[in-house]
């Protein structure tokens, strides 16, 4: 179309010029193109993160280039915006460029086709007679075609048409395109860009009350279109949305408020979600009366003044927690109350911390693996095992939930801080019970778990007196005393050192005591030569057990109580404690915080939008999928029969010459031609022309 | 099956009938469980069914033969999920997983007989492999039918249409691939094209059966809130026409590019014949996959809270959408044959591969369900 050379001489002027570029194929494909490209960047770079994730990611350097070409947000930048609008000059061009031919052409019926014009069509057959006028006529009306016809100098000529669509086709998928480029840009951001770039608006940059957030990054509730988020705790409303814009954020007002009366989750019974459920009532914003009520669910949102309100996230939203607080140093415990999403000043062995609670989590299932029958020893063949799982639909689950949990962060007075994840219920490993509690010093990290033995009442009341009896050095010459006594009561040690033995003991508890059994080891080996350091080992590690027996034995005569016999459970009991000791060096503050009860209050994330431009865009897709139908399966035909001296002409024009209008000419042909003259067959089809459609 | 069967109206006013029964059949026990609307959706479909039969008498056979296969597995199940693995017919042959299987065996057998009777330039060949494309096809439809009720076995609430992850679209990409193949190989009468076409199939029933076995990706997992949509049971199928449709050029474009070189050349039909099929699965599979995009779009409405997020299967759905557009244009307005649109729709397959796989292997975003 637009390759052709043009055959003027002289130099086009340049608004015309200009008008043949955007017009042009080649324009609106290099368009295609390059909207493609661009289209990759975002999807490979995640867009929208805190601009601190990619300052981090890609380095100062690369930033500094990326930031203001506006990668981290390609759909909404400039350069982004203007590609989709020459998109849609261009195809806007293509229209206005032949829609008018176009239209003459369809209107037109082309009668004055003469016999030779005619016989120049690939497709035309003659033959001697004339056809029955009247059979003719009924056969193109049967058909479907519309005719005109000319009658002059004996010459009996009907023209006739059908498909016109086909046409109609190409100006409904092209109209379709500017339809949605118009819906989208009524949903865009476009106004606020603007109005950004005149500086009557700018984002909110700080972490601030959303009352406080001042005029020029306020959005009034008349705003024709935006998409924002808000978190509603239960029984909070909210009356503003936050939009995301860059580096800030702008406040939306509502035209009212949400009230969230409660958030609810359904489990199937493989523990995963089945349902997120927010029950919300809508208030007036200057009274507060309630408008309607409703829930709204992920895929069955809510619409009021225009306005569509999504699920689209939870959380806790602040839920009244009580803890615990087990002073690690002295094995005391004192309640402490706190709320989830909060923090609050700690002090701890008289250093100040800050207490910054994370999310309670009511339900955590967790997948433990196989179950049983899956790791049967019977099926060897891995390959018969994979086909026997295969042929059933419905696996084997081995889930269990693990109770609630409450997330946080221990920060000291420098800024460190170390993050927790405690367990309210005990967990049970091998018919034991245990209180797990999880430590991390970094957020990228997995936690470590430490599982605190709990006695036969379920209490961590008895772990807690032996972990302070192993770490009180004031304790240690009576244990080491009763731990000599002990063993040279059951004759295990020759009698002649006994004061010696209470002396390592007394050593190996205050190595252990100074740090666990890393201390233990470390201590090992600085001072025993590498091929004694096995057989010294196992000494001191049973020189601990003997210790730790008399530990717990002491700790419960302090306690008032009676010691246990060392059976089997006591003495399981009683090396998990070590074990638990041991760890909890490496616990940061000497606090355990025990998770005792909440009362749960859910958050829903809502996201609220109100777009104009939908139906626009649905109109547009309706059109589209109009048009493309109508260009690919309405075929254009024109037929024309001619009656002149004895013999009948007949030919036909399609707007794609291929099989299919080779085998409707044929069946015209029979039909039409009085008696098929042999030799007029269709000509050969020329290779490679163009099928006639315009851009 | 080697040319369209001439009109039967014999066939045709019993095929109208059982569809028309069987509707009533489903109307009379099931109206009480229905609202209005999949009421409609009920006889819109029966509707449907009717004028696809006519449209394509093939499946005047083939879908009652499938509904027999599933009504068969249904009555032997008992509303017992356990009989599955007890009863003899059901355990070898019913369940949808053995159906599966039998797929997976038949796909690669006709591949493999599709190839010998190209080589051998064998007709009797390339019709066994004709016979058994459609006997897997049939497995495959039949498999998905008997899953779809056996969802319900493991629970009322689990059961849901078989399109919701990645192993089970591919099953559906392996249905749909090989009856729009059915149908172009029968309308050109060129049945060795298949050879082609089933490398694609068979590639996709080799990804079916390491999923399957190495990650036992075939157990039925309820449905995620944000799936829980009537719009995923048309916007999957809608998608896979587009993606079967353009698998299907892809291999013919393959195709014309060897017989441009003079390999094949003299087995293969010939070089337009294999533009022009593949010109006519473009432009089907372009019109589904723009329903398919819209039906998305209406979808993420009513979930994400917008009509297009930008999210990466949004934007490489509109990537690929792009290039099909920009294919159709050159050969439809430029008038381009050849080589270059062959390597474009080669290319375009890469695309569309990355768009269905990639993106949910490498990019992360809304559309996370069908992950590996």
């Amino acid at each position: 179309m637009t390759t052709k050379k043009s055959p003027r001489h002289h130099p086009a002027p340049f608004g015309r010029a200009l008008f043949e570029l955007f017009s042009s194929m080649r324009f609106a494909i290099s368009l295609l193109t390059v909207l493609s490209i661009a289209s990759v960047i975002g999807t490979v770079l995640k867009q929208n993160e805190p601009y601190v994730n990619y300052r981090f990611e890609f380095g100062d350097f690369w930033f500094r280039i990326f930031e203001p070409l506006g990668l981290f947000d390609v759909y909404h930048t400039s350069w982004f915006l203007l590609l989709l609008a020459f998109l849609m000059l261009s195809t806007s061009l293509c229209i206005w460029r032949h829609v008018p031919g176009m239209l003459r052409d369809i209107r037109g019926w082309r009668e004055k086709a003469g016999r030779s014009s005619l016989r120049l069509m690939a497709h035309h057959a003659e033959a001697d007679g004339e056809a029955n006028r009247e059979h003719v006529l009924a056969h193109l009306t049967q058909s479907g075609f519309r005719f005109r016809i000319r009658e002059h100098d004996r010459v009996w000529q009907v023209a006739a048409k059908r498909g016109a669509w086909q046409k109609l086709g190409y100006l409904f998928a092209h109209a379709a395109i500017v339809v949605i480029c118009i819906g989208g840009l009524l949903d865009g951001n476009l106004p606020l860009k603007l109005m950004e770039l005149a500086g009557y608006k700018a984002p909110e940059t700080r972490d601030m009350p959303q009352g406080q957030v001042p005029e020029i990054s306020r959005l009034s509730a008349s705003n024709l279109s935006f998409r924002g988020n808000v978190t509603v705790p239960e029984g909070a409303a909210a009356d503003v949305v936050f939009l995301n814009a860059g580096k800030g954020y702008f406040v939306q007002e509502l035209p009212f408020a949400i009230r969230l009366k409660a958030f609810h989750v359904d489990y199937y019974t493989t523990g995963q979600p089945k349902r997120f459920a927010s029950d919300i009532d809508i208030l007036d914003r200057q009274s507060g009366k309630i408008r309607q009520s409703g829930t709204v669910e992920v895929n069955k949102p809510m619409v009021v003044d225009g306005v569509a309100i999504y699920q689209a996230s939870f959380g806790d939203g602040g839920s009244p927690l009580s803890f615990a607080r087990w002073d690690l140093g002295n094995g005391s415990a004192a309640p402490l109350d706190a709320r989830s999403q909060a923090s609050s000043a700690l002090t701890i062995a008289g250093q100040p911390y800050t207490l910054e609670t994370g999310d309670l989590r009511v339900f955590n299932i967790e997948n433990l693996g196989k179950t049983e029958s899956q790791q049967s020893a019977v099926t060897v063949n891995k390959f018969e095992q994979a086909l026997s799982q295969a042929a059933s639909v419905k696996g084997e689950h081995n889930l269990r939930n693990l109770g609630p949990s409450v997330q946080f962060k221990l920060r000291d007075a420098t800024g460190q801080a170390v993050e927790y994840l405690n367990y309210l219920a005990p967990q049970p490993l091998d018919d034991h019970l245990y209180l797990v509690t999880g430590m991390r010093r970094e957020v990228a990290q997995p936690f470590t778990f430490i599982r605190m033995p709990l006695d036969t009442e379920g209490k961590v009341d008895t772990f807690m007196r032996v972990h302070h009896a192993l770490l009180d050095p004031q304790q240690y010459p009576a244990i080491a005393k009763a731990t000599a006594d002990a063993a040279f009561r059951d004759g295990a040690f020759s009698a002649t050192n006994r004061a010696q033995f209470a002396e390592v003991t007394r050593s190996v508890l205050t190595q252990f005591g100074s740090g666990g059994f890393p201390a233990l080891e470390r201590f090992l080996d600085g001072k025993v030569p590498a091929e004694q350091r096995q057989t010294v080992a196992q000494t001191y590690l049973k020189i601990l057990q003997g210790a730790a027996v008399e530990a717990f034995a002491q700790a419960q005569r302090q306690a008032g109580l009676a010691p246990l016999p060392m059976d089997e459970t006591n003495y399981r009991f009683l090396m998990d404690s070590l074990v638990a000791t041991s760890n909890l060096f490496d616990y940061g503050p000497a606090v355990y915080l025990q998770p005792t009860g909440f009362t749960q209050v859910q958050a829903s994330g809502f996201q609220l939008t109100r777009s104009p431009g939908k139906t626009v865009v649905y109109l547009g897709s309706v059109l589209l999928v109009m048009g493309i139908f109508c260009m690919f399966y309405i075929r254009e035909e024109r037929l024309w029969v001619r009656l002149e001296a004895g013999r009948t002409l007949i030919a036909m024009t399609s707007n794609r010459r291929n099989a299919d209008l080779d085998h409707a000419f044929a069946a015209h042909r029979a039909a039409l031609l009085p008696e098929s003259a042999p030799g007029a067959m269709p000509k050969p089809k020329p290779a490679a022309t163009p099928d006639g459609e315009p851009t | 099956m080697t040319t369209l069967p001439a009109k039967r109206p014999v066939g045709a006013i019993a095929f109208t009938a059982l569809v028309l029964v069987a509707a009533m059949i489903s109307f009379s026990r099931y109206r009480g469980a229905m609202d209005y609307y999949e009421q409609g959706i009920l006889f819109a479909c029966a509707a449907g069914l009717i004028w696809f039969g006519r449209f394509w008498p093939a499946m005047q056979r083939f879908l009652p033969l499938c509904g027999a296969i599933a009504l068969a597995a249904i009555e032997l199940y008992d509303r017992n999920l356990a009989r599955g693995g007890s009863n003899f017919f059901l355990k070898y042959l019913l369940t949808s997983q053995s159906l599966v299987m039998w797929m997976c065996v038949l796909f690669f057998l006709a591949t493999l007989m599709y190839w010998i009777g190209l080589l051998r330039r064998s007709a009797s060949s390339l019709s066994i492999a004709s016979g058994l494309t459609w006997a897997a096809a049939t497995a495959s439809l039949s498999s998905s039918l008997v899953r779809w009720y056996e969802g319900y076995l493991i629970g009322p609430d689990v059961g849901h249409i078989p399109v919701s992850n990645l192993y089970e679209v591919f099953v559906l990409f392996c249905l749909i691939t090989a009856l729009m193949y059915l149908y172009y190989e029968a309308r050109f009468a060129a049945r060795s094209m298949g050879a082609f076409v089933l490398l694609v199939i068979s590639a996709a029933v080799g990804f079916i059966l390491w999923y399957s076995f190495d990650r036992g990706a075939h157990e039925i997992q309820p449905l995620i809130p944000a799936l829980q949509s009537w719009w995923m049971k048309i916007h999957v199928p809608a998608n896979f026409v587009g993606y079967g449709a353009f698998a299907i050029a892809a291999m013919l474009g393959l195709a014309q590019l060897l017989v441009s070189r003079g390999i094949l050349a003299s087995r293969l039909p010939s070089y337009d014949t294999l533009g022009e099929v593949s010109y006519k699965a473009i432009a089907i599979g372009f019109l589904f996959f723009t329903i398919a995009t819209i039906l998305g779009a209406m979808w993420a409405a009513d979930a994400w809270g917008g009509y297009w997020s930008w999210d990466p299967k949004e934007t490489w759905a509109l990537i690929v959408w792009l290039n099909y557009a920009a294919w159709l244009h050159v050969r439809l307005v430029k008038g381009w044959r050849g080589n270059v649109l062959a390597w474009w729709s080669v290319i375009g397959l890469l695309v569309t591969t990355f768009a269905f796989l990639g993106v949910n292997m490498f990019l992360s975003g809304l559309h996370s369900y069908g992950g590996l």
